[in-house]
């Protein structure tokens, strides 16, 4: 599928998405779209990153948190670079 | 698709309920009972044997949780006829009386006093007389609706909530308001969304039910039972490795499958039957796949949609259960487990209002006799949940 996205985010207040293609390479000019309204933006991953991983859409620093369907998952603990693979060596959750 | 109107083929029985399957089941009581219940299903042709590891020694609520999943099980619109065996008689009976209740055929045998050879030969012709009852009984005509359909993922990675939650939440949106009865559970797995599940209760009285549910578990299970904390088993390695990385994450995810729209009607302890009319129901149950697949079987349902990301090849030995992945390379490399495709979704090339048409699609070949890929492959996963230790 010539349209077919690299990316897709939840919600538009979301900071992360998720990769759905595989073998994605580091460094792709990656197609992302937002379900919820069908919009795109355009990314690119700093490292290869397995499908079904998140990618940051924007830089994050420590104790801020991540949203995914416009709501809270959890607390980054270690810094976050726009594009970089987000998982559980930098994101930790806020209940145990 | 003329949704108020679609009709399958299923067995109609003695009470009234539609099962779309039509089993001859050999029940243990207890977990010394298996053999002989083994013996009779290897015996008599159509019928199937559900050995199980409990029943011995259980008391308080957990011999009651015990009692409710047996009789549910015996009870289930899937099961024509039931035999059970125990063994000793009281207990057996007890069971036997709670199957009758839905008018089906159902005897009891002991083995105390009898041996596992007597009670073997006298279950056995039992049995092959239920089994001529129930291989006569022909499928009838019956509303969609009137199948009552449980849903639990598991395996669950990022593409879960993306794509198959949300295709089994569109079949639900879509068909509860028009009368069907469906279920969810999962309540630790709730974590991290249980403020927006609570939401979704038709009423404060119900929210307040779930939140009372969902923090006893909280307290009693979780924090009474945990080592460290829960990130070595929540989310799981098959989880992580599909990208799932809290266990809020995953709760967002996993509550897709109630949809939009719909609201549930009511918080059902484990195995509990529905009871305040059609409408989703939530249960209080584990998040491992067999227990909350047996005690939805239990409660009544007769059809599972399970949505998987990573692959979970759970099977149910009385209810159908349905495998829906959005997950391009587990439709790839597991195949033979996945009955609904709908990794379209994540290319664009499938809507959520696509997927939950093709769902309903499903359902209803499925509750028409069509087996599910657990089916054909034999998956019988049979789990009790167990409250604590015996006596």
């Amino acid at each position: 599928m010539a349209n077919a996205p690299h990316l897709l985010v939840h919600d538009r207040r979301d900071n992360v998405g998720v990769v759905v293609v595989e073998n994605l390479a580091a460094g792709t000019d990656m197609l992302c779209v937002v379900t919820e309204d069908n919009s795109e933006l355009r990314a690119v991953n700093n490292q290869e990153v397995p499908i079904g991983h998140k990618v940051a859409l924007r830089d994050l620093g420590v104790g801020d948190t991540v949203v995914k369907y416009g709501q809270d998952i959890g607390r980054v603990v270690a810094p976050i670079r726009r594009g970089d693979h987000v998982h559980t060596h930098n994101l930790k959750t806020k209940r145990w | 698709m003329k949704l108020p109107n679609r009709t399958i083929w299923g067995y109609r029985r003695e009470n009234g309920r539609v099962g779309v399957r039509n089993y001859v089941a050999i029940l243990p009581l207890d977990d010394i009972s298996n053999a002989a219940c083994e013996a009779v299903a290897a015996h008599i042709q159509g019928t199937i044997a559900l050995p199980h590891a409990y029943g011995r020694l259980q008391f308080g609520a957990d011999l009651e949780l015990h009692f409710r999943t047996m009789i549910g099980t015996g009870a289930n619109p899937n099961v024509a006829a039931c035999i059970v065996i125990g063994i000793e008689p009281l207990w057996t009976q007890k069971v036997v009386d709670g199957i009758a209740r839905t008018g089906k055929p159902v005897a009891g045998f002991w083995i105390e006093g009898n041996g596992d050879i007597a009670t073997v030969a006298a279950a056995s012709r039992k049995a092959k007389e239920f089994v001529h009852f129930a291989s006569e009984k022909v499928r009838e005509e019956c509303p969609l609706t009137d199948v009552w359909v449980a849903a639990k993922c598991g395996e669950s990675d990022t593409t879960t909530g993306l794509a198959s939650c949300p295709t089994v939440g569109n079949m639900y949106d879509k068909l509860v308001p028009l009368g069907l009865y469906g279920c969810f559970g999962e309540t630790s797995e709730l974590t991290g969304a249980e403020h927006l599940a609570a939401a979704r209760a038709v009423s404060p009285e119900i929210a307040a039910k779930f939140m009372q549910t969902w923090s006893s578990y909280q307290k009693d299970v979780i924090e009474a039972h945990k080592t460290s904390d829960l990130s070595d088993s929540q989310p799981t390695k098959g989880n992580i490795a599909g990208g799932l990385t809290t266990i809020e994450e995953k709760a967002l995810g996993n509550l897709e499958k109630i949809g939009k729209k719909i609201k549930f009607v009511d918080v059902l302890t484990p195995a509990e039957a529905p009871a305040r009319g059609a409408g989703l129901y939530f249960m209080d149950t584990s998040s491992a796949a067999a227990e909350c697949c047996t005690l939805q079987a239990a409660a009544g349902y007769v059809v599972h949609c399970f949505p998987t990301g990573q692959g979970n090849v759970i099977g149910n030995p009385i209810m159908p259960v349905i495998k829906i992945s959005g997950n391009p390379r587990t439709v790839r490399v597991m195949s033979e487990h996945i009955d609904v495709d709908v990794s379209g979704i994540v290319r664009r090339e499938m809507t959520i209002d696509q997927a939950g048409d093709l769902m309903i699609d499903v359902i209803a070949r499925t509750a028409n006799g069509r087996f599910t890929a657990a089916e054909a492959l034999g998956h019988r996963e049979f789990v009790m949940t167990k409250l604590y230790r015996s006596a």
